[in-house]
């Protein structure tokens, strides 16, 4: 029982930065309908940041809020110089166009920094234990889950209450209705390219305390675990795409800890076949529009 | 070109069949309605893809008008209205507002020179709440003015301030339509473009939807309405547009095009084409 929840925990911590993370990857989704598969970049680009920051003698909570930083400019930039020249293109156009961006910004990274893993340096306090009662915690495993949970409850506040979150909740239902209420396109969509830049800015600093390296590539498993929280929790979805990083989460870690020894290495696999098995139940994931949300 | 063979009212003095050329038309509403029309739509055409939803369509709507737009399923009216407040390209011909030429796939501008529209099925957020809608619909005033909007909103739709934290999608087909006007009413516009308004509706709505299009009419707004209800619209309109393929088939004062039988017109260029 203490190592089930002490699983749990775990579990819920990974799926928090799952969350952030597939939160992001939706925003941009819900207002225009791109799956943004360069997103991933954007971790790395927090991963190379850190790693010059600290290098440099940045300590790392300034390390981290750069990375962040440069998270959303690059978001935004990809929208400005990439997604709005293109707009009005099919689904598929671009789908291909981030893909071309994601290879494109890997071979830069490469090229200009160097294909082999740079390590970033992380404060020692990550790797101490946390005791409550017969419970012993990672302190990052905390530290995360209270990272995350502030962020979206900040960012739900934000959507909830604010003139521009309204906004965009209405574009995220149909933009062009909400256009015919004033609300200028560009602005909206501008405005969620910066919070799912500033998302893959904290999921990856929260992902980067974990593995404590990036290569050019860095950015592979974390768009593909958003793309799957994003599908798991129904498309379009936001809350969906939180309550799927939060599955996804569990699962992988409940995996890791009770699957025999053998069959370890096909976690991964076993996890999306799990995906799958819940998506042919539910094909319009979890949280997926079954009915219009718009009369 | 859709002719319109042995109409009862060929040769009346307003109402003028499209045989007309498009300058005459300009002409005499000139003369006949006021020098300068707040909106003025001249030989606009619109194609989607190999199909032409408007073909040289003119019309003008005075300040302070209504002016109802009728014709068949399928005559282009929606997408007259869409062109108006700025979501479909025309392929030739200009829309202007007091003289100024209304820019085209950027409806954001339209609405903040003074056009609303409120589409066809009401285009309501039904996940969000009234109050919500309404504030969308203040999305280009200051923040004071919202609150004012609202208010007023709710003296004028006491059961919209009722609901005013429930969800829009629970509201019944004529409440929708009250929230719908409301907000479009929150930025203060000049000219009210309706789009079926009475559609889904039982008639006692109805009767009460076109008591307030007239009553916003009385207090300035500028209105243009497309209704499949002829007998109602041609009631509270000013001018009316007959539209038919695409094409102004007709035009004319409301009171006298109420005298003829428009379910034949209809019948005449469908029979024509």
């Amino acid at each position: 029982m203490l190592e089930f929840m002490q699983q749990l925990i775990n579990g819920f911590s990974l799926g928090s930065i799952y969350a952030v993370l597939a939160l992001g990857l939706a925003m941009v989704y819900s207002t225009l309908g791109i799956l943004n598969f360069a997103y991933g970049e954007l971790i790395t680009i927090v991963g190379y940041t850190m790693y010059f920051a600290t290098q440099a003698g940045a300590p790392f909570l300034l390390a981290a809020g750069l990375g962040i930083t440069f998270a959303a400019i690059a978001s935004l930039l990809m929208q400005l110089a990439l997604f709005r020249p293109l707009r009005g293109a099919s689904f598929v156009t671009l789908l291909f166009a981030s893909f071309a961006l994601s290879q494109a910004l890997q071979g830069v990274f490469r090229q200009a920094i160097s294909p082999r893993a740079r390590g970033i340096a992380v404060p020692e306090i990550f790797s101490t234990f946390v005791t409550i009662g017969d419970i012993r915690i990672g302190f990052l495993t905390i530290a995360t889950l209270i990272i995350a949970l502030t962020s979206m409850g900040i960012l739900a506040v934000f959507m909830r209450y604010s003139r521009s979150g309204l906004q965009m909740r209405a574009a995220a239902i149909d933009l062009t209705t909400t256009r015919l209420m004033g609300v200028r396109a560009n602005r909206v969509i501008l405005g969620a390219f910066a919070i799912s830049g500033i998302l893959a800015g904290i999921a990856g600093v929260l992902w980067m305390a974990r593995t404590t390296q990036v290569t050019p590539t860095s950015g592979f498993t974390p768009i593909l675990i958003a793309f799957i929280a994003v599908v798991l929790g129904g498309l379009g979805s936001i809350p969906g795409a939180v309550i799927g990083g939060y599955i996804f989460g569990v699962l992988e870690v409940f995996l890791q800890a009770y699957l025999p020894i053998g069959l370890v290495p096909f976690q991964f696999a076993m996890a999306l076949i799990a995906v799958s098995v819940l998506l042919y139940l539910r094909p319009e994931g979890l949280m997926g529009k079954r009915i219009e949300e718009k009369v | 070109m859709p002719t319109c063979p042995g109409l009862p009212f060929t040769g009346s003095r307003t109402v003028i069949p499209s045989e007309n050329t498009e300058k005459s038309m300009e002409t005499h509403n000139i003369e006949e309605r006021g020098l300068a029309p707040l909106l003025n739509i001249a030989h606009l055409t619109i194609h989607y893809g190999m199909v032409t939803a408007l073909d040289q369509v003119s019309l003008t709507v005075d300040r302070g008008e209504i002016v109802v737009v009728l014709g068949p399923n399928g005559a282009g009216k929606s997408t007259l209205m869409g062109a108006i407040a700025g979501v479909h390209k025309p392929s030739a011909g200009e829309i202007s507002l007091d003289a100024m030429p209304i820019p085209y796939g950027v409806p954001e501008r339209v609405l903040r020179m003074g056009v609303a529209l409120i589409p066809e099925g009401r285009s309501i957020f039904g996940a969000l709440t009234v109050e919500e809608n309404l504030r969308l619909g203040g999305s280009r005033v200051s923040r004071s003015d919202v609150s004012d909007g609202i208010e007023k909103a709710f003296t004028r739709f006491p059961v919209l301030a009722e609901r005013r934290n429930q969800s829009a999608g629970t509201l019944s087909g004529g409440e929708q339509q009250q929230l719908a006007i409301a907000r479009a009413l929150m930025s203060s516009p000049a000219v009210v473009l309706y789009d079926e308004p009475s559609l889904g509706l039982a008639p006692k709505i109805v009767t009460q939807i076109f008591e307030l299009i007239t009553e916003l009419r009385d207090e300035g707004v500028t209105t243009v309405l497309v209704e499949q209800n002829v007998h109602l619209a041609l009631e509270i309109a000013d001018y009316a547009y007959v539209l038919a393929s695409g094409h102004v088939i007709s035009h004319g004062y409301a009171s006298e095009l109420a005298s003829i039988d428009l379910a034949r017109l209809y019948m005449g260029n469908e029979v024509a084409e």
